[in-house]
């Protein structure tokens, strides 16, 4: 599996096909039974999450991972607080955290309001800060799993742009997921996975959506 | 229709909504009205209007100081109560904790040698000091805790059943530790030292007006004023609420999970340890009985104040307000001439009232 610097890749394949596994082992959740990863040419091995995100590697998982009590902006920066202060002594700074968050959902084009809580938004809000969380660290990757899944079809066209602006500041997008529109509508290569091995990987302009259907299913072998 | 004419409209309708008129918004008068600890303090000010009209000596200072003084050692035990609580735990054993902590300083300053403990402690002189009692009182408390802490947050054990079997295990320690004595035949010159502590006003200090508050209470006000900065300002603060928000999101983004809840039930029992330290000071003696039924009052106090025991929310000065209320309703309750037996049922009725009034409060919210 190869990923290009903004380049949007697809990757399907029915329940149990390892999607899921697979970039939950990039991400660094899961240990690598086989195989290597290389960034940029250099190997790379991950015990934690925190590693992969130092090596430039960010995940938006499927239930998104946000605290519903916490403000949009307490979320962006959960865990990697910015704070002031004097000598020893630091305190959240709030300003800069709403204004950096104001920022980043500006950049992805959403309305989302910094200081609003999660638990009022709706599910593309809620993607757009769970995206924004990865912009934090300006990554190399990022890698999405099913953002589409749970989500009206407004709010599914606001995440599908959501991921071009990604692509287009030359981020190298990893999109699990089950619905074939979303994946011929923002990735440039889709790549099958059945069983746990990959069939296909192949430039969404040489395939066509009967095709990956094919391959998912198992009708047509290997592309 | 296409997914890119989808887009579009997306955008269109976005657009269309103008972003002056979002309802979520809220101003400072309205997130002070959805605030459980405002309605509260609105509670407390109407009851005290109402004793002070009824019964005048309600409004004495004598009154005042003492009702100040009584809350504060709840107060003081709801406030460490409440980062736990907003982790989505809960601590049981913070009663039989005061318990332990009592005795642990009890025996420190008592006058007698202690016959299970090694000579030379007996001995020495600095190990019956006033501040040996204090710091092996607020280790004990830290155990105690750490303790807690750690079963739940390492091992995965429920924080209930934890806390629950902590409960019991502490008292029975402070019971044979104390030999099932209470304790009061201290060492004159450290035990003055120590009662002043617990005992003392205005820390020594005479203030303008000749007020008078007692020690636990200003240790009370400091400590809410304390705990309301690092809730709000710190990072720790912010990792409490992340992980009663979702504890999973907080480990995927980097918290220290584990590390912040074993941290908030050692700050739990150690406010604990302080409130017994507190308490014993002012009393002058030691009892292994301290603090039973206390872990209901202090759990009470922080949910009247608006925490969440499904975790997420709840504030410092809700615990302490919520304390104030407890401890105002039962002294109107002994004024009014009611059997001091009906005390409970009318707090009781008090913590109903808090939860259901955050439902109603959670309903308008969705």
């Amino acid at each position: 599996m190869l990923l290009e610097p903004g380049e949007a890749l697809g990757v399907m394949g029915d329940n149990g096909a390892g999607k899921s596994t697979l970039v939950k082992i990039i991400a660094g959740n899961f240990p690598p039974t086989g195989g290597e990863i290389r960034i940029e040419g250099q190997s790379v091995h991950f015990s934690k999450p925190v590693e992969a995100r130092e090596k430039g590697i960010e995940i938006v998982y499927q239930d998104l991972a946000l605290c519903d009590n916490l403000s949009a902006a307490d979320n962006v920066f959960l865990g990697r607080e910015i704070k002031s202060g004097i000598g020893p002594i630091r305190w959240l700074n709030h300003a800069a955290m709403v204004k950096r968050a104001g920022e980043l959902f500006s950049e992805l084009k959403s309305e989302t309001r910094p200081r609003h809580l999660v638990r009022q938004m709706s599910g593309g809000q809620r993607q757009a800060v769970a995206i924004a969380r990865t912009r934090l660290s300006n990554p190399k990757i990022v890698l999405m799993d099913e953002p589409t899944a749970a989500i009206s079809v407004r709010q599914v066209a606001e995440v599908l742009d959501l991921i071009r602006r990604l692509r287009d500041h030359g981020i190298g997008v990893v999109l699990i997921s089950h619905r074939m529109p979303d994946v011929f509508a923002v990735c440039d290569r889709v790549m099958v996975m059945r069983r746990g091995r990959k069939v296909a990987d192949k430039m969404i302009k040489d395939s066509s959506p009967e095709e990956v259907t094919g391959l998912i299913t198992g009708a047509i072998h290997v592309a | 229709m296409s997914l890119e004419t989808q887009a579009s409209i997306g955008q269109e309708i976005a657009s269309l909504r103008d972003p002056g008129l979002d309802a979520r918004e809220k101003t400072f008068i309205e997130r002070v009205f959805a605030n459980q600890a405002f309605w509260v303090t609105i509670a407390l000010v109407v009851m005290c209007g109402v004793m002070s009209y009824w019964q005048p000596v309600f409004a004495t200072e004598d009154n005042f100081f003492n009702i100040t003084r009584n809350f504060a050692f709840i107060g003081v035990m709801a406030l460490g109560m409440t980062p736990v609580i907003i982790t989505g735990g809960i601590d049981l054993s913070v009663g039989s904790t005061m318990g332990l902590v009592a005795i642990v300083c009890g025996l420190v300053l008592l006058k007698q040698p202690i016959h299970y403990m090694p000579g030379w402690w007996n001995a020495a002189a600095w190990t019956h000091s006033w501040w040996m009692a204090l710091m092996l009182g607020l280790t004990a408390g830290a155990i105690v805790g750490w303790v807690n802490g750690v079963l739940i947050a390492y091992v995965g054990l429920p924080p209930f059943v934890v806390t629950l079997g902590m409960l019991s295990a502490v008292r029975s320690l402070a019971v044979v530790l104390s030999e099932n004595r209470m304790l009061y035949d201290f060492n004159p010159n450290q035990a003055a030292t120590f009662k002043q502590i617990g005992g003392g006003e205005n820390f020594g200090f005479a203030l303008p007006g000749g007020l008078r508050l007692s020690n636990p209470f200003l240790i009370l006000v400091i400590l809410t004023l304390a705990l309301g900065l690092v809730l709000k300002m710190s990072s720790w603060g912010r990792h409490v609420f992340a992980i009663g928000g979702n504890e999973q999101a907080a480990n995927l983004t980097g918290v220290p999970v584990r590390r912040v809840k074993v941290q908030a039930y050692v700050l739990c029992s150690l406010s604990a340890a302080l409130a017994a330290i507190l308490s014993v000071g002012w009393s002058g003696s030691a009892n292994n009985s301290l603090g039973q039924s206390y872990e209901l009052l202090a759990i009470a106090s922080a949910v009247i104040g608006g925490a969440n025991l499904m975790g997420g929310e709840g504030t410092a000065y809700g615990a302490f307000i919520g304390s104030a209320l407890i401890f105002v309703i039962r002294n109107s309750l002994l004024m009014a001439g009611v059997d001091s037996n009906w005390q409970g049922l009318f707090v009781g009725a008090f913590i109903v009232l808090a939860v259901v009034l955050e439902k109603v409060r959670g309903r308008r919210r969705e």
